[in-house]
């Protein structure tokens, strides 16, 4: 039993890697533009769909990896010129529908580009499992975790140590005022996009080989992504990691212990017990309202 | 002459099916737009009027739809009583809901009734004993009113257009009351309202029970004129489709609603041509809209017929 469970938090956290990803990438577009971006999960979809076609027509897997994660933060770029700026100090609602309409757009052309099969991406480094304690690790899941932590780390020291991190956590706190200071608002909101499209493309290509994607992959990710980002508390980047973490190994624990079957629900009612008891989530800050 | 636009909506109900005899697009797509409207209108009550996300409607909509269902095809009851007690599990399990769901707001509301949804539409899949999992149920008979057998387009027609009217009807009414008027007063500033005396938290809860039942009415109507449920027509892209509805016609208008829930039902029907496509227009139209027209498309449209009127009637052009 002890090796099982031991098993089941292996798995939960390899998938609560992608999901900290994406709700790292929530939580960036949140702060810089007050923006929940449903179209997160479309960017995991596309930088897994793009690496796989890339791959396919002969290119190798380092390079395909790299064009499919730059290609997708010019979409995250595109999406922001064309789709927020011309919506920007909308309400929540507008907003939500639009980035919905742009996630239903960017569905459409994945599956005009690369149709309704199930693609997946061969491991990086082989298949051959790994024993660790009485658990099996793919080489795979090790790749997923390492990565995340570079980045995570590597966005950790950007907010804290660069010029542009600080200027853009200055944009979370108050825009008008990071104005005033000469930072570039506009410059800061695409930077802020390009980098969610570009982790949010990283996370897919990551775990393509564990799971398989298809047009329609994004959905669940991005749902599961956003559930990250609220259980940390929206605008807390480290909230959101966690958060991603924790919903990972609870999911995993659920399926493991549970039913595979009912995953979604009990990540779900996790979701929901959190949002009871602590309405502005786990680590959230707790927000006066202005009147 | 406040109802002067529900009447000119009872003359077009009633009109299109004679004018259009064994139409397709009257009978066949006008049943589920009515469905739509039904929903939109009950939704905007929530959304528009209340100013409270749902991204989770169509779980109410399901359990009205599996409560006929079930109720009818496993315990052979009849159709009105199925539908009553469909009403009442909806009910219950608003009010349960509605505290704890209301209290949040903005994205995490928005986050709660989307998990909501996604745990209701889990249930259906996985409760294979109940719901039949992905296949769903089949063979519910048709509705049966005191003899009445509701059995083809044009009855369902009939039905679903009635039912319609009624729930435009009572929101309209719902909106110029007491009631109504308070969640407006919340939808402005929740604060402000509490300050004027309101039981914020007690109209809240009204609404989201009002508009939970307008869709579990709906969902029993829809899985007898379908007599067959599956969990699709109950998934978070229906929720979605939902909201686009509301948004789309303008939040805070039932005429809106309404209107927004036949367009895109209509669109939806006229998109089918377009196959592969459809996902691209789809969302594109969604963003152009709320970009150019965040106000929805029949509020903006009636704002501009009302200052043309304006123009005339004072002598100016417009």
């Amino acid at each position: 039993m002890p090796e099982q469970l031991f098993q089941f938090l292996v798995t939960g956290i390899t998938v609560g890697s992608t999901y900290a990803l994406v709700g790292l990438g929530f939580a960036l577009i949140y702060n810089a533009s007050d923006v929940v971006n449903f179209a997160q999960g479309e960017f995991v979809m596309l930088g897994a769909m793009a690496a796989i076609a890339l791959l396919g027509a002969g290119l190798p897997l380092p390079l395909a990896a790299i064009l499919a994660t730059l290609a997708t933060v010019g979409v995250g770029l595109l999406l922001e010129r064309f789709a927020i700026e011309p919506a920007l100090g909308a309400s929540v609602v507008t907003t939500i529908i639009i980035t919905i309409g742009a996630a239903i757009f960017l569905r459409g052309i994945a599956m005009l580009l690369w149709g309704k099969d199930f693609h997946s991406l061969p491991p990086f480094t082989g298949d051959a499992p790994i024993q660790l304690g009485g658990a099996t690790v793919l080489p795979q899941s090790l790749w997923v975790l390492g990565v995340t932590v570079a980045l995570v780390v590597l966005v950790r020291l950007f907010f804290n140590r660069t010029l542009i991190g600080k200027a853009l956590l200055a944009c979370s706190f108050n825009r008008a005022a990071a104005q005033l200071v000469g930072i570039n608002v506009r410059m800061m909101l695409r930077l802020a996009y390009g980098l969610s499209a570009g982790l949010g493309a990283l996370a897919g290509i990551l775990i393509a080989p564990i799971t398989f994607s298809s047009y329609e992959a994004g959905v669940m990710l991005g749902l599961k992504g956003f559930s990250a980002a609220i259980v940390g508390g929206i605008g807390n980047p480290m909230g959101a990691v966690a958060g991603g973490l924790l919903l990972g190994v609870l999911e995993s624990l659920g399926a493991g212990l549970v039913s595979s079957g009912y995953k979604d629900a009990i990540a779900f009612l996790f979701v929901l017990m959190v949002l009871f008891f602590e309405p502005t989530g786990l680590f959230g800050h707790k927000a006066a309202e202005r009147v | 002459m406040r109802l002067a636009g529900f009447y000119l909506c009872v003359v077009v109900v009633v009109l299109l099916p004679m004018v259009f005899p064994n139409n397709y697009f009257v009978t066949v797509v006008g049943i589920s737009a009515g469905l739509h409207a039904i929903l939109a209108v009950g939704l905007n009550l929530l959304m528009g009027y209340a100013g409270q996300i749902s991204l989770g409607h169509a779980a109410f909509f399901g359990m009205g739809a599996y409560s006929s269902a079930i109720l009818t095809t496993r315990f052979a009851w009849p159709g009105v009583w199925a539908m009553l007690a469909g009403l009442m599990v909806t009910a219950v399990l608003a009010w349960v809901l509605a505290r704890p769901i209301l209290r949040l707001r903005g994205h995490y509301l928005a986050m709660a009734t989307l998990g909501f949804g996604v745990i209701i539409h889990v249930i259906m899949v996985q409760a294979t004993s109940w719901t039949g999992g992905p296949d769903g149920l089949t063979g519910i008979p048709p509705l049966n009113l005191l003899g009445w057998v509701v059995d083809s387009d044009t009855r369902w027609y009939i039905v679903i257009a009635a039912t319609m009217l009624l729930a435009i009807w009572l929101s309209l009414n719902l909106i110029d009351s007491r009631i109504g008027r308070a969640l407006r007063a919340v939808h402005g500033s929740e604060f402000a309202a509490q300050m004027l005396g309101i039981n914020t938290s007690r109209a809240k809860t009204q609404v989201f029970i009002v508009s939970a039942l307008f869709a579990a009415f709906a969902g029993s109507l829809f899985a007898h004129q379908q007599g067959f449920v599956s969990p699709d027509s109950f998934s978070l892209t229906i929720s979605v489709e939902l909201v686009t509805m509301v948004v789309l016609g303008g939040m805070a208008s039932t005429f809106g609603a309404a209107g927004g829930a036949i367009t895109l039902t209509l669109l939806h029907a006229g998109l089918v041509v377009f196959q592969d496509y459809e996902m691209l227009i789809h969302g594109v139209l969604l963003m152009a809209v709320m970009i150019f027209m965040p106000q929805g498309l029949f509020v903006g449209l009636s704002q501009a017929i009302r200052k043309i009127g304006h123009g005339l009637r004072s002598g100016n052009r417009p």
